[in-house]
């Protein structure tokens, strides 16, 4: 019994030390969304291919989509560009846009130099829908299911390497729905 | 030629300084508990994007967003835990530099107290073993260990 307290430092040292390690490989920009199963949060902003026109939280809903907040003073964005319309042309995935504290004119000239893979885009120009999002930087990508609820959310590019977990959060939406 | 230096140095400064003004916002309120409330919490609120730094002292885009909703939000009168649950609503436990006492921050608020306990709680055991053993050494001589003792003394005293 003696013999076993004497070991006490050296379980707490290896502990202890797995514990770090771990922590060491962890990427501490990866937080949890704070809205995951909640609602997508309500909005009202102008359409971008059509400002005369509003976009609403309900405009995103209907079906399992994927909302893409972007900008174009954004270079990861410019580098996930190419797998999006990959993901709509090829897939068929709806994909929604959240302009996010950006030019409009300078957007529709983005859309139309790298073609445009969204349903339809909010133009948030003063970051309004990205501060109720929860956004705290461009790109981001949240899986919504019809009802509008935020399953998953992907903080920067979406890529061929992150893929397989969106598609899984995607079937997982539209099985909800059936 | 020095002079010319001078005055290119004056110069110097002067739009230097113009730059890093250009880069202040102003926040203006109308009484002083509003821009009290308003330093308190941006100090209190952590920037999501950079990880170490308040919302106050915080050149990201985000934290410009989040300073401008306190500020708006100050003005509409709210209070500081009105205006924290709107952060943590949208940003999660994350923002607050000083957690709130829940369930899954127990650990966090009591864990170094009770260590601490356990501390002196070990340190008392021991303390306690080390003076039981001491006094089972020291404690009464046998009948022979006094003679023996005696002895001793007796022979150091005749020398």
């Amino acid at each position: 019994m003696r013999r076993f307290w004497l070991f006490i430092p050296l379980i707490a040292f290896v502990a202890v030390g797995v514990f770090f390690y771990v922590s060491l490989h962890k990427d501490p920009s990866m937080l949890p969304s704070a809205l995951i199963d909640k609602p997508f949060p309500a909005f009202q902003l102008p359409d971008l291919n059509n400002p005369a026109e509003q976009v609403t939280e309900k405009d995103f809903t209907g079906s399992a989509a994927l909302v893409n907040v972007w900008a174009t003073w954004c270079p990861t964005c410019k580098q996930e560009h190419a797998f999006l319309d990959h993901l709509k042309n090829d897939l068929g995935i709806t994909i929604y846009g959240v302009d996010f504290q950006d030019d409009p004119v300078k957007a529709r000239q983005w859309l139309e130099d790298y073609g445009n893979p969204y349903a339809r885009v909010a133009v948030d120009e003063k970051g309004t829908l990205g501060t109720d999002l929860g956004v705290y930087g461009a790109p981001e990508t949240y899986v919504v299911n019809a009802k509008g609820i935020i399953l998953y959310r992907q903080v920067g590019a979406v890529g061929p390497d992150n893929w397989p977990k969106l598609e899984a959060a995607l079937k997982k939406a539209a099985g909800e729905t059936e | 030629m020095s002079q010319f230096l001078r005055v290119l140095g004056v110069l110097a400064c002067l739009l230097l300084s113009q730059s890093v003004l250009a880069a202040i916002e102003i926040h203006e309120f109308s009484n002083d508990a509003q821009r009290e409330q308003f330093n308190r919490l941006t100090h209190e609120l952590r920037c999501p994007k950079c990880q170490n730094q308040n919302i106050a002292d915080s050149d990201a885009m985000i934290a410009a967003n989040l300073r401008r909703a306190v500020e708006q939000q100050v003005k509409d009168g709210r209070s500081d835990k009105q205006i924290i649950n709107y952060m943590v609503e949208r940003y999660g436990e994350f923002v607050l530099y000083r957690p709130r006492v829940e369930r899954e921050t127990w650990l966090l608020w009591f864990g170094p107290a009770v260590l601490l306990v356990i501390g002196f709680i070990t340190i008392a055991g021991i303390v306690r073993v080390r003076r039981k053993s001491m006094q089972g050494d020291m404690g009464e001589l046998s009948a022979e260990e006094r003679e023996r003792l005696k002895q001793l003394l007796d022979q150091d005293t005749s020398k």
